[in-house]
């Protein structure tokens, strides 16, 4: 898929969406489960705060609509993979018009803890049809930037091991049972979901970073890429993290700067 | 694209549509208490009636939550917790799987709310094919009439309140309706519905629908489908 321009839908617009309202900024984290998004998105809040900008962070089963039922549904011993994607489908669908959408017509920078590609790499890691899972999440909206917090699956297995020290039902894909026990059925559904996430990376754009770097070392970069997006960058500064920044990074931030300056 | 995906299952889905008021609920239940009768194992899956999602969905009404795409969502949800958890199995052990109301009720309501037809078509794609689907042709003034007679509250969403089409319940409720009519009518030969006119005699549909059963599935329900150990299993009666 070509880049498109930031803030257009990947498929048919939202009825009753005008697009050319929507001032704020869209910003998307994705990774595996542990791999610390949620620390690096409380530090970007608070940074994005401290420069002046309103914030809306929002993120997978919180939605005012499905979110309970999801929990719900998780607790229960039946949660089928179709019905799970499209639950999930539900809760992104409620936040992204109740909540999403309003806070960037008002002007937010928007922080979304995983969107609709973490969504379809569990879907398709459970077997079910790529071009249909894509087509479903295709009432999304492209976000300015996809950051992708990409780690091996053994970084995350001592990541729960050495962090909570229990494998979780869900992370591990027991429900679709992809191994004897959780070790392993862990093991073979995130060497999936990666797998999957990484079909993904070029095709829509990910800027991918290493997870396994240090919190801080991932937040600087992070701060230092966004702070791209709302104005005229620095000069670059040849600093070595620079250098972790994928191809896909620089071609976003490209072409960012060229629709500025044609604006 | 195939509309649906494949249903090599031993049982058989049939299913009935059309707008409210259409008598098709009516028409289904005769049909599988008299599928039952003749000693076939018969299951049953109405429209929007999954546990897993109903609380959810009661607080999407109640609070007036839902814009088209979430209303579609949470249907397909329902439909896949019941078409997961149940039809399939039910399928796969051989019943006969009556459905009020399938895929085709989204296909006609969603887009009616403003949502993308292909997309809601897409949205369907897990389910499996129907063997027989019915549709309840049915003119507007006739359906209004029963359900306006019968019950005093139209609902919110029933009413289609949400499109704004007019502040009246019954004046909304009615154009609703009339564009959900057009839908089915545009989509009748695509999707190759039995269609039954249900201007006719309740005795008359149901005659109909039996008769096309019995014709498209009658070798099947005789020695294909799974079929209950009290019932006499003389297939001489079937073939009436």
């Amino acid at each position: 898929m070509e880049p498109k321009q930031p803030l257009e839908f990947y498929g048919e617009p939202l009825p009753g969406v005008d697009t050319s309202e929507l001032h704020g900024k869209l910003i998307a984290i994705e990774g595996p489960d542990s791999v610390g998004r949620t620390t690096q998105i409380n530090w970007l809040r608070n940074w994005l705060q401290q420069q002046g900008h309103a914030v809306m962070d929002t993120g997978m089963a919180r939605s005012p609509l499905a979110g309970k039922g999801i929990q719900k549904a998780k607790e229960g011993n039946t949660f089928g993979p179709v019905t799970m994607t499209l639950f999930y489908a539900t809760d992104f669908g409620d936040r992204l018009e109740n909540e999403i959408i309003p806070a960037l017509r008002a002007g937010f920078v928007v922080l979304t803890d995983r969107y609709i590609f973490s969504l379809m790499a569990r879907a398709i890691a459970r077997g079910e049809d790529r071009r249909w899972i894509e087509q479903v999440s295709s009432f999304a909206l492209v976000p300015h930037v996809v950051y992708y917090l990409r780690a091996e699956v053994k970084d995350l297995v001592s990541r729960v091991v050495l962090g909570r020290g229990a494998f979780d039902y869900w992370e591990s894909g027991m429900d679709v049972r992809f191994g004897p026990d959780m070790h392993s059925s862990f093991v073979r559904y995130q060497t999936r979901l990666i797998r999957a996430m990484d079909g993904m990376a070029k095709k829509y754009n990910f800027v991918t970073l290493d997870a396994t770097r240090s919190q801080e070392a991932i937040q600087q970069l992070l701060q230092r890429s966004i702070a791209r997006l709302f104005g005229p960058p620095k000069a670059p500064r040849r600093r070595r993290a620079k250098a972790q920044v994928t191809a896909a990074h620089s071609r976003t931030q490209m072409s960012l700067r060229l629709r500025k300056s044609s604006a | 694209m195939a509309l649906f995906g494949p249903n090599r299952f031993r049982g058989k889905l049939i299913v009935v549509e059309g707008i409210d008021g259409s008598g098709k609920s009516t028409q289904i239940s005769l049909l599988s208490q008299w599928l039952r009768s003749q000693g076939v194992a018969v299951a049953f899956s109405e429209w929007n009636s999954s546990p897993l999602v109903r609380e959810t969905t009661r607080r999407g009404k109640k609070k007036e939550m839902f814009t088209p795409t979430t209303f579609s969502l949470i249907h397909s949800t329902d439909f896949a917790d019941r078409l997961e958890r149940y039809i399939i199995p039910l399928l796969r052990a051989g019943a006969v799987v009556c459905a009020d109301r399938y895929a085709y009720t989204a296909f006609a309501r969603d887009v009616v709310r403003g949502v993308s037809r292909r997309w809601v078509r897409n949205l369907y794609r897990f389910a499996a094919r129907p063997h027989l689907a019915f549709y309840f042709h049915v003119p507007l003034e006739v359906a209004l009439g029963r359900i306006l007679g019968g019950r005093n509250a139209i609902k919110y969403y029933e009413a289609g309140m949400d499109l704004g089409l007019s502040r009246n319940v019954v004046e909304s409720f009615r154009l609703f309706q009339g564009r959900i009519l057009e839908e089915y009518e545009a989509m009748t030969a695509e999707m190759g519905f039995h269609v039954i006119d249900a201007t006719g005699s309740i005795e008359q549909q149901q005659r109909e629908m039996r008769r096309i059963v019995m014709e498209e599935l009658g070798e099947s329900l005789r020695t294909g489908v799974l079929r209950s150990h009290e019932a006499p299993a003389n297939g001489t009666e079937t073939a009436a």
